[in-house]
Parts: structure tokens; C-alpha cells; sequence
């Protein structure tokens, strides 16, 4: 008898893996590429690849729930004649009203309000309920100036001219026809329901010069109050830091390609920019030879999520940092509670990213008022409150035991890598090493 | 009227000075001397004042103005009156880039020629321009009306909403979406109106309309190209 001639287990390509044959399919069935919300899902070097020293017999920690760790801080100390003062260096980065609920806007008013920290407007405008909830609010000014006006701009606590975003850096905006409802339209001055495309540059200025008489436009209309921010993405952090101050700018915001984005091209979010970790240290360095590091100050977003990412960022130069999607998991997004809903729209709780389609179980992606109704923004407030301030004590207590008496002294002496990798892009030593690659010749 | 002379005070003490001014006084005629080509004068007034501007300016002259009428005698910079709300604009010269961007009111009145991006991504301004404007014109131009006499540059038009274009002279190309459309009545109507406030003297009927296809007001992959 033959002796059975054993088989080979199937197996899967890891080049052509399911998810990159589903995409495949997809395209091929609807010649349109694919466009979601949400930031970059693949394995990136991140914070996580960072760990904290602590305290030894050559640094002292402080005494935890006795000596105060200081977390406040004072944004656009440069030129504006009221600086916007937080009780926290976590703020609430810019997302338009148009890609959320009116009510999800007013919770994040609300919780940032209780936290002491700010909010961001968006593309789209500032909103009344938006306004009024937010004790200090951030009127974004975006190449498509939808909702701008100079009534606005001045009810706004600072003004952030937004150069590019993480996730799609020099790219547009787009908002998709079935959330552009009348409200939206109006706000927009467009057509109810077409797709919405934003410039992806200001239609009356290109570069840094034109910046700098664009910025004491601004500080004209507004009497030199407010702080002027320029948002960049990670793209060449060095320069864009280095020509934003010298454009004038208050406080760099430097948006990594986590970053969350309303919607956008997955292969915009997934293939274009650099990894949050690999923009602050040459934002840093760009300031410091500027002799402007803590005078414009810095804010880094793009995959914060928890306070150990809140410190690594200080810790690395960061002044301050600023959430969109985490902000928005705290509010009741992707909650496993509506499982069976995220089911019908062909998910799961954890991977709905399909934001622009305006259908968001939890409310918040969406301009359907019985949708938009689910999401109590008193209650969402209050969640967003609780989940600051416990990245806030995450990050004091990190700061504590490096002896730190606020979190803004955290310094990359503090920090090891896990992966050379990470070592290189935050230039802090392997752990266990001396060896910053890169450095000292190799 | 009262003076004010941008040499020794500066833009700053001229905007403040302007924008200062309490409705109802005296102070609502104005004279602004030696503006040196300066850029951001007269920016971001919200009052019935009248302001002249004795010469050339530089960029964002007017920019988000309200209820002002501003005469800049002479030429103006990019963006002149960009994002304006209500009031009015004048060049008695011509402008350069980006005229009237993102403007959501009132009139801008270009004596002599515009630059390329005349009149992008406005919303809702009126927009008259004597000569000729540059390429880009009314790119994704969303309301409002832009009246050009002389020629138009490369893409006019392109990726443009519910703006409605008047040109008299020839188009070198209309830009994505962008298409001739019929002159009906009511833009006769609305044309002569918008001359007559130029003070220009042209007929309505010699003019042609252009605006939206609207192709591309929802996302079609055959179109792809256009996008
Ligand atoms: C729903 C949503 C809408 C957004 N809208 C804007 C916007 O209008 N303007 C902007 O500059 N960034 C926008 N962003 C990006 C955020 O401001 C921020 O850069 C990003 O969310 C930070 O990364 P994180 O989501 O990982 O925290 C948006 C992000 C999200 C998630």
C-alpha cells in the first residue's frame, strides 16, 4: 500500500492577505476607491515604543498625592495680547461640524469646558451650541472658509490657520452628499446634498511669506488679541515648523499621520506622511535653533490615546497635545454596546470608520437628527471630562516619579526605546544601551 | 473728512483708528494718505464709513470688510476685499491675484484688470471687473455673480457652484463643469443692475452667461477625470 503522500497546509499570502484581496474585489466592483474616516490602521512606530525610567538613587520621584505636579499651560505667549490659558496640555483638536452632530460638538464643548481646556471649530464654521459651550474655543480658518466671517473670528478665543492635516497631508476636504443637510447647506453656502469637495490650498496665499501677511491680516481684523496657530501635518516637520515661525505663528499644531481625519482616500491615510513619533523631535530642533522653543509653542496630535502618550509627547518637547478620535471614543463612538447596529452596516464595534456615509449608530458622525438625538451631549460631556482628567493623573503620576514638578519638565532623558526603530525617530537610546542610532557616528 | 497718514502712524494706527470709529459721529469720511503699497489697511471694518485711499496697496486691502465703502485709488494687491461681508470695494486701477476670494456680500468694483483666481470659492459677493480677468477665474466659485468686460484666462469657471459668470470678451478655455448657459431676462436684469453699479456703460446683450453643469455635484467614477 502507498504510503499517503502528506498535504501541504493552505496557506495565505502575507503580501496578498484578506484584507488586501477584499479591497481588491471592492475596487474592481465599483471602480471608486475607498474613503472612511478614522486614522492610519496599520502597525506604526509609536509611543508605545517608548518607556519611562522613573526615578533611581539618582533622581528623586516626588511624593505622590503630597507634592503637586503643575499641568497648566499658557498657548500664544508670542504676540497676542490674551493667551489662551488651560488647566490641562490636552485639548480638543479641530473637527468640523458638518462631520459631526451639532450635539457631538456641544459635548465636546462641554467636557473640554469641565476638563479647562479648549475646543477646535472646523471645516464648516463655527456653531452657536459650539460657542456656547466652550469656555475657550479654537476658530480653524481652512482653505474652503466655509462659515468664515469676521463676527466669528472675533467671538473666537485664537485662530488656527490650517496648512494640512495628518491624515491627508495636501489634501482637501470632502464631505459626502448624504451629510450635507439643509443646516449644513446654509453654513456652507451650497446645494443640499452634493458631495462637498474643500481646497486643499487657501485660495489667497501659497507659502510662507504670503503666510506672514495673511497672519497680520488677521491680528488686524482682531486687534492683535488672539494667538495665531498654524496646523501642519507630518510631512517635513523640520522646515514647516521652522517657516510657520517664521510666518509669524503663536503655537505650531503638528498633526502626525495617526491623525484622525471626517473622511478621505484609504490610500491618502494609510501611504502619505510620517508617524506622529518621527515629527516632534525635529519640530523640537526646528524651534530650538529658532531659540523659540517654549516661545511659539508646540502641540503634537495624531494617536494620543491614553496619558502615557500625553507625557512621551511632552517629554520629547511637546508643549501641549490635542485628540480628535479619542476624544470622540470617550463621547460614544464605536461603543461595543451597539454591536448588532455596527452589524448591519456590515462592522464591527472597534473597526466603524465609515463616518462620511452619515449613518453612525452612536450619533455622532451623522447629520440624521433621530440619530443625532441618541447622543445626550450632557452626559457625553461629562464622559469626555472623565477621560481628560484621568489622562491628566496618568500623566502627572508618570511625571511625579521622574521627579518632575510639572509635566512640561519631562525630558527625553527620561525615556528609552523599545525598538531601533523608535530610538531613532524620538533620539533616545535603545533600552538597555547607550546607542542612539544615528548618533556619535553609526 | 478727517486724514489719516499711513506714513506716520502706520497700519496699525490707521486700522485702529478706523476701526474705532463710533457709528453715528462725525468720523465716517475718511482720507488715508501715503498708503505705500502696505498691506491689511482697512481691514476688518464693521461700520458705514467711507474711506479713501489716496494710492497703491498691498495685499488684503478691505479683506473681510462689512458695511464699508472703500475706494483704493490706484492698484491693489492679492486678495483685495477677500472674504468681504456686505459694503463695497473699489480699485480705481487693477488687482492682482485671488480679488474678492471667499466673499460672502456686498460689491467689488475693479476699474482696470484682475489678476488669475479672481473672484475663488466666492460666496454670494458681486464682482465687476472693466478689463480682463487671469486664469482660474471662479474656481470653485459657489454663489454670487462675477461680471468681466474684457477676457477670461485658461479654466474659467473650474469645479464652480451656483455662481453665475457674465463675460463679454473671449475665454481662452472654461475649466471642469463649467458651461455656457442661456441669458434669460432675469439676468439681463440682474447684469445691467450690477453695470449700473460699476458705472460702466456696456449692454447686457452683448455679454455671455456661464455656470454650473453641476456633472460633478455627485461623485461619478466616468467622470473621473474632471475631478
Ligand atoms: C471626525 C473628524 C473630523 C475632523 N475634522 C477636521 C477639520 O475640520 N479640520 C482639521 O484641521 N482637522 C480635522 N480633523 C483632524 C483633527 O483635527 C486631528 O488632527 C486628529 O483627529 C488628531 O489625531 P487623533 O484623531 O489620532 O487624535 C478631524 C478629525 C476627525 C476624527
Amino acid at each position: 500500500m502507498a504510503a499517503k503522500i502528506p498535504d501541504t497546509l493552505p496557506r495565505k499570502s502575507a503580501t496578498f492577505d484578506d484584507y488586501t484581496l477584499s479591497e481588491i474585489r471592492r475596487a474592481a466592483a465599483t471602480g471608486i476607491y475607498d474613503i472612511r474616516g478614522g486614522g492610519a490602521k496599520r502597525q506604526l512606530p509609536h509611543f508605545d515604543d517608548l518607556l519611562f525610567l522613573g526615578a533611581s538613587m539618582s533622581r528623586y520621584p516626588l511624593e505622590g498625592y503630597r507634592e503637586t505636579c503643575d499641568t497648566r499651560v499658557v498657548l500664544g505667549t508670542q504676540f497676542a495680547k490674551n493667551p489662551i490659558k488651560l488647566d490641562i496640555p490636552i485639548t480638543i483638536a479641530g473637527m468640523s461640524f458638518g462631520s459631526l452632530s451639532a450635539q457631538a460638538k456641544e459635548a465636546l464643548g462641554r467636557g473640554a469646558t469641565i476638563a479647562g481646556t479648549s475646543t477646535t471649530t472646523g471645516d464648516g464654521g463655527m456653531t452657536p451650541e459650539e460657542r456656547g459651550q466652550s469656555k475657550t474655543l479654537v476658530y480653524q480658518y481652512l482653505p474652503s472658509r466655509y462659515g468664515m466671517n469676521p463676527n466669528d473670528l472675533r467671538k473666537a478665543d485664537a485662530i488656527e490657520v490650517v496648512v494640512g492635516q495628518g491624515a491627508k497631508p495636501g489634501g482637501g476636504g470632502m464631505l459626502l452628499g448624504q451629510k450635507i443637510s439643509d443646516r449644513v447647506a446654509e453654513m456652507r453656502n451650497l446645494p443640499k446634498g452634493i458631495d462637498q469637495r474643500s481646497a486643499c490650498r487657501h485660495p489667497d496665499w501659497t507659502g510662507p511669506d504670503d503666510l506672514a501677511i495673511k497672519i497680520q491680516e488677521l491680528r488686524e481684523i482682531t486687534n492683535w488679541e488672539k494667538p495665531i496657530y498654524v496646523k501642519i501635518s507630518g510631512t517635513r516637520p523640520f522646515y514647516d515648523t521652522a517657516l510657520s515661525v517664521k510666518a509669524g505663528a503663536d503655537v505650531v499644531v503638528l498633526d502626525g499621520m495617526q491623525g484622525g481625519t471626517a473622511a478621505t482616500q484609504e490610500v491618502f491615510i494609510e501611504h502619505v506622511g510620517q508617524p506622529t513619533l518621527a515629527c516632534i523631535r525635529p519640530a523640537v530642533e526646528a524651534l530650538q535653533d529658532l531659540g523659540m522653543h517654549r516661545k511659539v509653542q508646540l502641540v503634537i496630535s495624531g494617536g494620543i490615546r491614553n496619558g502615557a502618550d500625553v507625557a512621551k509627547a511632552l517629554a520629547l518637547g511637546a508643549d501641549a497635545v490635542s485628540i480628535g478620535t479619542a476624544a470622540l471614543v470617550a463621547l460614544g463612538d464605536n461603543d461595543p454596546a451597539l454591536e448588532e447596529e455596527y452589524n448591519k452596516l456590515g462592522t464591527t464595534a472597534g473597526a466603524y470608520d465609515d463616518w462620511h456615509e452619515g449613518r453612525d449608530p452612536a450619533g455622532i458622525s451623522t447629520q440624521d437628527p433621530e440619530l443625532a438625538m441618541r447622543l445626550d451631549p450632557i452626559a457625553a460631556g461629562r464622559r469626555l471630562a472623565n477621560y481628560l482628567k484621568v489622562m491628566t493623573l496618568e500623566a502627572q503620576t508618570i511625571a511625579r516619579a521622574c521627579g518632575k514638578s510639572h509635566v512640561n519638565n519631562l525630558e527625553p532623558e527620561d525615556l528609552v526605546a523599545l525598538t531601533v526603530e523608535a530610538a531613532a525617530m524620538a533620539q533616545v537610546p535603545l533600552a538597555g544601551t547607550n546607542w542612539i542610532p544615528g548618533q556619535g557616528g553609526y | 473728512m478727517a486724514e489719516l497718514d499711513l506714513k506716520e502712524i502706520g497700519v496699525r494706527g490707521v486700522n485702529a483708528a478706523l476701526q474705532a470709529s463710533p457709528v453715528g459721529s462725525n468720523e465716517q469720511d475718511w482720507l488715508i494718505n501715503n498708503p505705500m503699497g502696505q498691506h491689511a489697511i482697512a481691514c476688518g471694518l464693521d461700520a458705514p464709513l467711507k474711506v479713501k485711499i489716496a494710492g497703491h496697496v498691498g495685499f488684503y486691502c478691505g479683506g473681510m470688510n462689512q458695511q464699508a465703502a472703500i475706494t483704493i485709488q490706484g492698484h491693489a494687491g492679492v486678495g483685495v476685499a477677500e472674504n468681504m461681508m456686505s459694503g463695497q470695494v473699489w480699485v480705481t486701477g487693477s488687482a492682482s491675484d485671488s480679488a474678492g476670494a471667499t466673499a460672502h456680500g456686498g460689491l467689488l468694483v475693479i476699474e482696470g484688470n484682475a489678476s488669475s483666481r479672481c473672484g475663488i470659492s466666492m460666496k454670494g459677493i458681486d464682482i465687476v471687473v472693466g478689463g480682463s480677468v487671469g486664469h482660474m477665474s471662479g474656481f470653485m466659485a459657489q454663489s454670487g455673480h462675477l461680471v468681466v468686460c474684457g477676457d477670461a484666462g485658461d479654466a474659467l469657471g473650474d469645479s464652480i457652484y451656483e455662481a453665475i459668470l457674465f463675460l463679454r470678451g473671449k475665454v481662452s478655455s472654461l475649466g471642469a463643469d463649467c458651461i455656457e448657459k442661456e441669458m434669460r431676462p432675469e439676468h439681463l436684469v440682474k447684469l445691467a443692475e450690477l453695470l449700473d453699479a460699476a458705472g460702466i456703460d456696456k449692454n447686457p446683450a452683448s455679454f455671455r452667461r456661464y455656470g454650473s453643469a453641476r456633472a460633478l455635484y455627485n461623485f461619478d467614477i466616468d467622470n473621473v477625470d474632471a475631478y
